[in-house]
């Protein structure tokens, strides 16, 4: 699998290279801002692009706004994006329309170095990786409506879905069977009023949308 | 009491006559002061030339004390006719004959002097301060300037610690979290890949990499409450949902700004949020806390409010011996935020009975 990796301070560049590279890819071009890492998505075509939020020259969202770029010019590439901070705002603009092979991650889950490289398969496999600070960010938004009918763990299995885990996934991460799972899924799907679907990163925009509506 | 009732051209006339008068009392009195002076000078000297100058001189030495009697009372008349022409006050004349043997004499030639004497400096004092008054601002005007000056430089302060404020946010961002994130990212290299490495080096580097990763998160949250990128780039309502998700508790968040204000009102309203739910958290052991921020034409209204045990105050200023008692940090918090407020004339009420619910409301000019 080969990466091409957005990064601006040299320090982080340099320790994702040695990271992805452990993790078993192959660092094509580790590039400092986001004209150059057009340019290095445009010549090497990598399977996945990591990308820094803020870089030259504004400081601001430009990884962000990279990465729409690269996902609109190149629809089968994964992308994950790495900010200081998750902000909701940018994940929206980051997840409209098509959830699969995307993710959105606080940089400081880098030093997680096994959660990370798995994130990043699942962002490889077609799904995505939603960092739990955002999807916390979407819930504050619907606290007051028929989130309060879900039940405690209901609420844990939606987070986990929002998150873009798998049925399995939440299985490991809650540590009950996956039947329990199924039965918890279908009975949020029911109070929330969505249309059940088993493809991961279609659930995950279901979920996507009806935190954000 | 007279000069309340007299009319002002009748005053300036009477000054004006005095200012004459003052002007020949000085005129005759300095000619015969000279006059007497050089005849004196010269007896002493001893007398030169013609004889008959012997004699001018001997005559104005004595007889120049003859005019003073003059002076005395003819200006005396004169005086008195000013004082009934211009202002209808009549100065009784004092009885007995011109004689420059009487007190009244020497009394009289002192008023000549002395209006000679205050009468020109007060004319003078009273021009200076009829100029102030008319020429220079009024006392309105001038503390309107003053005013004006006071809230350039204040804002000028605002701006600045807004500034310093972002450039912290900076250096910290390319510096400390960097490096921090680069020690926990080697760190967890090592865990993962140490697996089967002896004990106490395992436990040694779990741990290492454990405090970092810690040490990483406090920092962020640090941080993020001082000043956050995605404030200025997407405004409140994004940077707001960031922080009412990262409370211990529930938080309800609802902002209703649909032009946004200057950047460092916006950067107020942002810290008082942060500040509030932080002090909800560690006093008020609340349930769940209500952010709503709304603008009303060039009004930014920002409540915070929660459902905890109340009694929230506002503690006094910084160094006012705020003592080690539970809420004194709580009321030191919101003091704070009162002055931050205050800085860009906002202003901050708390609502906060004992047994609660606390509501806490900022207002600010969005300009």
């Amino acid at each position: 699998m080969r990466v091409v990796l957005a990064e601006d301070s040299l320090l982080i560049r340099t320790g994702l290279t040695t990271l992805l590279t452990g993790g078993g890819y192959e660092v094509a071009a580790a590039v400092g801002d986001a004209e150059a890492l057009l340019r290095a998505v445009a010549e090497h075509e990598p399977d996945l692009v990591v990308v820094d939020v803020r870089m030259p020259p504004t400081h601001t969202d430009e990884g962000i706004q990279a990465a729409l770029v690269v996902r609109r010019q190149y629809p089968g590439m994964a992308v994950v994006v790495l900010s200081q901070y998750v902000e909701e705002r940018y994940a929206t603009d980051l997840l409209s329309g098509d959830t699969s092979r995307v993710g959105y991650l606080l940089k400081d889950r880098v030093a997680q170095v096994p959660e990370f490289l798995a994130a990043l398969r699942r962002v490889l496999d077609g799904g995505t990786a939603l960092d739990p600070e955002v999807v916390a960010q979407l819930m504050v938004r619907r606290r007051r409506d028929p989130l309060e009918r879900l039940t405690p763990r209901e609420r844990d299995v939606l987070r986990l879905m929002a998150e873009g885990r798998s049925n399995s996934g939440i299985v490991t991460a809650l540590r009950v069977s996956h039947s329990a799972v199924e039965k918890y899924v279908s009975s949020i799907f029911t109070k929330l009023d969505l249309t059940p679907t088993d493809v991961d990163h279609r659930r995950v925009l279901a979920v996507l949308t009806y935190l954000n509506s | 009491m007279h000069a309340i009732g007299i009319a002002f051209h009748r005053r300036l006339r009477s000054v004006a006559f005095g200012l004459l008068l003052s002007a020949l009392t000085v005129v005759l009195l300095g000619t015969l002061l000279l006059l007497w002076g050089a005849a004196v000078w010269s007896l002493a000297e001893g007398p030169t030339g013609a004889p008959v100058l012997t004699v001018v001189y001997v005559v104005t030495a004595v007889g120049a004390v003859l005019p003073l009697s003059w002076c005395s009372y003819g200006l005396g008349e004169l005086q008195r006719d000013r004082f009934r022409r211009t202002l209808a006050i009549d100065i009784e004349r004092p009885p007995g004959p011109r004689s420059l043997r009487a007190a009244r004499a020497w009394r009289q030639l002192g008023y000549h002097l002395a209006a000679a004497t205050f009468l020109l400096p007060l004319l003078v004092r009273a021009d200076l301060a009829l100029a102030r008054r008319l020429l220079g601002p009024s006392q309105a005007e001038a503390l309107t300037l003053r005013v004006e000056a006071l809230a350039r430089s204040r804002a000028d302060m605002v701006a600045a610690a807004d500034a310093e404020r972002r450039r912290i946010e900076r250096d910290l961002h390319d510096g400390a979290q960097q490096r921090l994130l680069s020690l926990a990212m080697n760190l967890g290299m090592a865990r993962a890949a140490l697996d089967d490495a002896p004990t106490p080096a395992r436990v040694a580097i779990e741990q290492a990499h454990d405090e970092a990763t810690l040490a990483l998160t406090e920092l962020r949250e640090f941080v993020r409450g001082m000043h956050p990128a995605v404030l200025d780039d997407r405004g409140l309502d994004a940077a707001l949902s960031g922080i009412t998700a990262r409370a211990p508790f529930p938080v309800g968040l609802r902002v209703d700004v649909p032009t946004r204000c200057a950047p460092s009102i916006e950067a107020i309203a942002y810290f008082v949020v942060s500040e509030a739910l932080t002090n909800v958290a560690r006093h008020a052991e609340a349930t769940r806390a209500e952010v709503t921020v709304r603008r009303t034409g060039d009004r930014l209204r920002v409540t915070v409010s929660d459902d905890g045990r109340g009694g929230a105050v506002i503690g006094p200023a910084d160094g006012a011996g705020a003592g080690p008692a539970e809420g004194s940090t709580a009321g030191s918090g919101l003091r704070g935020l009162a002055q931050r407020a205050a800085s860009v004339d906002g202003t901050l009420t708390v609502t906060s009975p004992p047994g609660g619910p606390t509501a806490l409301v900022v207002e600010l000019p969005c300009a």
